[in-house]
């Protein structure tokens, strides 16, 4: 070794480094200890979550918790409960009630993916995920329309009810749009919200028009 | 002061590859196998922070690893081949990194590539503000006059597609209203497939008569021309939809229908060089357009029997009361349109 002995570490260059190596593997995040906790606990705290985003929809704030921690569960309860109120509307007895149910389902779920991919088009900071959670969230004040109008449907079905049902659909199509937009227009130019707010709107009016046009067999 | 030395570079060298380990261990249940085994690191720690001899010690010991390993590899050849080229790099461990840098390097670039390449083709396209696209909705009902030079078509998508959304969308009332039933297929399926094959295709179908008219138009530049054109459409749809009046319809046809075709008409003969050639494209393309607006109005339009009887009495002539199924139309029908059609043009 008499060769090597000019060889030297300099001393500005610190040695550092694991010596021990940690045996098994170690997950990187420590979520995996909610694997031990009661199912009970884990369903509970995803319908805390769902459900503070519906008092976050009906009392349309401008917090981000909603696009924050985004989650589809609330927008798929919405959307089958919408499509399953809606079945048995078709006008003639001999449909069935299949067409109806998918046609719900796809105009949802299909008008939220061209309402984000729009807004990202426009130049959007909002990401795909968070945009369909809060405009799926924002389907509520009109499955609680959809609800009210099968409840005044059962009592009868004249003018007055009519008159009813149009002021309550109104209503409700007035205030999702509003919620939907305090949440996604922030994430646009300001002088585009203008082209992200009509889309929506359309959506939200061809949903409410197939509440308002609903009629039982 | 030799080996000390030696045994600290040792140190260094042993922990900053077991430190490299630490690292690249959050990768390797993405390992696929591959062929080579995993490294066991703690068998490595006897080895690491040792001095240089049990380093020779260590690489001798992988080499006659790599020795056995092609002996049995008889059938995993082509991996094996693969590796063979990284024995140079300190062996199994050089190839594990090696092979997991590439696999993580070419997950990400293929994800980033499917992912922006897709929206951002897109994107120049929708680059617009809300006073252009009100401006833009406008002129689609002003006939231009000068048709010497080109007219300047703007190759935007945005409003063309919000246009067909808006269509589809009164196309759908007009079928709630008017109780069409569509056996195979639903509504809205109906809905968006007329309205989109015809944005799509009558633009692809116009755009190649254009090509073989010698027309200067590009493909976005026709989509976002005949998108504009459908402003008229919405306009006539949606009031006639709601009053049923079948002499309303005509006027609009003609009116709001006719202006927005002559507006198309005059942009694509200001583009077009030659009597036949332009003869031929307007005269589809105008054709077409109110064909489809037509089409639009008696398929999916509820006739209100019971109050028309009353109203008009019965000297009805047969051919008001259409179609509840699309698209039995009678004689009387086409004689009336054919009529129609050779007063526009």
């Amino acid at each position: 070794f008499a060769g090597l002995a000019d060889v030297s570490i300099s001393e500005d260059i610190p040695v550092e480094g694991e010596i021990t190596v940690p045996v098994g593997s170690h997950s990187p995040d420590e979520d995996f200890s909610t694997l031990d906790e009661p199912v009970r606990d884990t369903i509970m705290r995803d319908l805390k979550a769902v459900g503070k985003k519906f008092v976050h929809v009906m009392y349309p704030k401008k917090s981000s918790a909603l696009l924050r921690d985004w989650d589809l569960w609330g927008p798929l309860v919405l959307c089958v409960s919408l499509a399953l109120m809606l079945q048995g509307g078709s006008a003639d007895s001999k449909d069935d009630g299949g067409p109806q149910f998918a046609e719900v389902f796809v105009i949802i779920w299909f008008g939220a993916v061209v309402i984000t991919l729009n807004s990202k088009l426009l130049g959007g900071t909002i990401s795909f995920f968070q945009s369909l959670c809060v405009l799926g969230y924002c389907v509520l004040p009109l499955t609680v329309a959809m609800l009210v109008c099968r409840l005044v449907l059962l009592a009868g079905s004249g003018t007055v009810s009519f008159i009813i049902r149009l002021i309550v659909v109104v209503a409700m199509f007035g205030w999702s749009t509003l919620a939907s937009t305090a949440f996604l227009a922030d994430s646009q130019p300001p002088n585009r919200k203008a082209l992200v707010v009509y889309p929506i709107f359309l959506f939200y009016f061809v949903i409410s028009w197939m509440i308002l046009t609903f009629t039982p067999q | 002061a030799g080996p000390g030395t030696m045994s600290a570079s040792g140190a260094a060298a042993g922990g900053g590859r077991s430190g490299t380990a630490a690292e690249w261990g959050g990768f390797e249940d993405n390992m696929q196998g591959g062929g080579s085994a995993v490294i066991d690191m703690e068998n490595m720690d006897d080895t690491s922070g040792s001095s240089f001899e049990d380093m020779g010690e260590m690489h001798q010991r992988m080499k006659e690893e790599e020795e056995e390993e092609e002996g049995e590899a008889g059938a995993a050849e082509e991996e094996d081949g693969e590796f063979l080229g990284m024995k140079g790099l300190r062996g199994q461990l050089g190839r594990q990194v090696a092979d997991q840098m590439w696999q993580v390097g070419k997950r990400q670039a293929s994800k980033a590539f499917s992912l922006y390449a897709n929206i951002d083709i897109l994107r120049p396209y929708f680059d617009v503000e809300p006073v252009q696209v009100r401006a833009r909705l406008l002129e689609s009902m002003i006939p231009v006059k000068m048709i010497s030079f080109p007219q300047k078509i703007a190759g935007e998508l945005y409003g063309p597609l919000m246009l067909v959304f808006t269509l589809v969308a009164i196309l759908l009332h007009g079928m709630k209203t008017s109780d069409t039933i569509i056996r195979e297929g639903t509504l809205m399926g109906t809905a968006i497939g007329t309205c989109f094959g015809y944005w799509l295709g009558v633009s692809s179908f116009i755009y190649f008569l254009a090509y073989l008219c010698n027309a200067q138009i590009t493909m976005v530049q026709m989509l976002s021309l005949l998108g504009y054109g459908l402003f008229g459409h919405c306009i006539t749809l949606f009031v006639t939809y709601n009053i049923h009046f079948h002499s309303l319809f005509y006027i609009f046809w003609l009116g709001v229908g006719g202006l927005s075709t002559l507006r198309m008409v005059a942009v694509l003969v200001s583009r077009t060089v030659g009597h036949t050639q332009r003869l031929i494209l307007c005269g589809t393309l105008a054709a077409l357009h109110m064909l489809f607006l037509l089409y639009l109005h008696f398929a999916y339009h509820k006739v209100v029997e019971g109050i028309l009887d009353t109203l008009e009495g019965p000297n009805m002539p047969p051919f008001q009361r259409v179609a509840r199924d699309i698209p039995v139309v009678s004689n009387a029908v086409l004689n009336t349109t054919a009529k129609a059609i050779a007063l526009t043009l």
